[in-house]
């Protein structure tokens, strides 16, 4: 699943870097935008039926590959999937 | 009374502030005498129309029924489309019966904070049909609608965060730096609305009213920072005065005039509104293209969902043809952005930390910017001679 998650950052980010460094600061390098954001989520949602709402995070706490990561586990886990 | 308006305001909202300090201080619960506090402000600004009293205690409690009832709902339908926009609609009705009659001079339902309460409970709505909201507490709901800082002028805030300061007793010592931080905005506030806003507006008045170019570019710079000073001022106050209560509204400016491009400048200005565009309108609307396939191109996507969320934030100011327009006309320049920054993304990417390339962005954007609020000041189109 971390594997699938970081080949979509890197698609969305059009950039590998996100797999050298998973503590890089998405929005801070204009990595990824508003619109990336909601991509994911959507993807998220096709690929693994977990829904994530695009106000329940703040940016803060999605900004890097490795939160990004983190959030998604968590919410397969709160939805049993 | 007018909410931070008048001496009048200040000298009750200062010794109405005290017991407010003993509770937190004492590390006892606010919110009750928060309540009692907000009830009187309100009765206190409206009492020149009763009706409009009784008409914001039907829509809070209509809106109460909503929000509560929907979540009933969603147990029992789950994610169903059609009941979800039912619930949009009731929830935005009075809202726009109001705007609407305001077109013929009468309006309907007015009463203050009526737009701002219903980013409050709407939002509410679409998060209980995302299912992140999963209980409603009568007493905070009506307590989040009503707070008196922000029922005017917002910032808006969000259920969740407001849930957390409600059930939070801040430890003395944390309360006290808030107290400390909410004085010093309020006299920032103060100073921001009060001498720069009303210094600028005169300017404006005195120099910028003629029918010359000249004359015209002072009236668009003046307005600009007018409406700046006069806006952050109110919230500044209105964000201190949260926090005397306990309750840490979030900030809504942030240095907007230091914004590099038209996305930066949102981020910058009325934070709070355009994030609340962001995450409820743009975002889902986004979402449901990139599911509907509506678009080859992601960037025309994108420049759809941009000049829709923008132009519904103009319509959101009222009906008139300069707000449509300032909404329009931000939809437009963000698009252009986001077409800008992507397909000339390498030179933007080579070129953004060199000292030419931020001068020049930033003076573009300022331009733009103070543009849009010639726009939205009513004074473009009124020298155009254009309206409806």
């Amino acid at each position: 699943m971390e594997e699938k998650i970081l080949d979509m950052l890197a698609d969305l980010c059009g950039d590998e870097i996100v797999r050298e460094n998973p503590d890089i600061d998405l929005m801070e390098e204009e990595l990824m935008d508003s619109l990336d954001w909601t991509e994911l989520l959507v993807w998220v949602e096709e690929e693994f039926g977990a829904i994530m709402s695009p106000s329940e995070y703040t940016r803060e706490e999605m900004n890097t590959p490795n939160k990004v990561i983190a959030q998604v586990k968590k919410r397969l886990e709160e939805q049993n999937l | 009374m007018q909410l931070f308006g008048d001496t009048y305001f200040f000298i009750i909202a200062g010794l109405l502030a005290v017991p407010a300090v003993v509770f937190g201080v004492k590390e006892k619960p606010i919110n009750i005498y928060g309540f009692c506090v907000t009830l009187f402000f309100i009765i206190m600004t409206m009492k020149s129309r009763p009706s409009a009293i009784v008409w914001m205690a039907v829509y809070v409690a209509l809106q109460y029924v909503l929000v509560r009832t929907y979540l009933s709902v969603c147990v029992k339908y789950g994610r169903n489309r059609g009941l979800y926009w039912l619930y949009i609609f009731l929830a935005v009705a009075p809202l726009a019966v109001f705007k609407i009659t305001g077109l013929t001079g009468h309006s309907l339902f007015g009463f203050m904070g009526i737009s701002y309460m219903t980013f409050k409970s709407v939002q509410m709505i679409i998060e209980e049909y995302d299912m992140i909201i999963k209980e409603v507490d009568p007493f905070e709901f009506v307590y989040f609608l009503l707070f008196f800082p922000c029922v005017l002028s917002g910032p808006i805030d969000r259920s969740r965060r407001f849930h957390e300061d409600f059930t939070t007793v801040h430890p003395k010592q944390e309360y006290l730096d808030m107290v400390g931080t909410g004085l010093f905005k309020i006299v920032l506030g103060a100073a921001y609305k009060f001498a720069a806003g009303s210094l600028i507006y005169q300017l404006m008045i005195w120099y910028g009213l003629k029918s010359t170019f000249t004359s015209h570019l002072i009236y668009m710079y003046c307005y600009g920072f007018y409406l700046f000073f006069d806006f952050a001022g109110y919230t500044l106050m209105a964000v201190g005065m949260s926090y005397i209560y306990g309750i840490r509204s979030p900030e809504n400016f942030n240095k907007p005039f230091l914004a590099l491009d038209m996305k930066d400048f949102w981020d910058r200005w009325h934070i709070s509104l355009s994030h609340w565009f962001r995450d409820f309108i743009f975002s889902r609307l986004m979402m449901r293209s990139i599911k509907g396939k509506w678009f080859k191109s992601k960037l025309t996507g994108a420049s759809f969902g941009l000049i829709v969320n923008m132009t519904v934030m103009g319509v959101w100011h009222g009906f008139d043809i300069y707000y449509i327009m300032y909404g329009v006309y931000h939809g437009v320049l963000l698009a252009l952005t986001e077409i800008y920054q992507k397909k000339c993304r390498d030179f933007h990417r080579a070129h953004k930390n060199e000292k030419w390339y931020i001068a020049v962005s930033w003076f573009i954007t300022f331009n733009l910017v103070m543009f849009g609020f010639f726009i939205f000041s009513g004074r473009f189109t009124q020298i155009l001679g254009i309206s409806w």
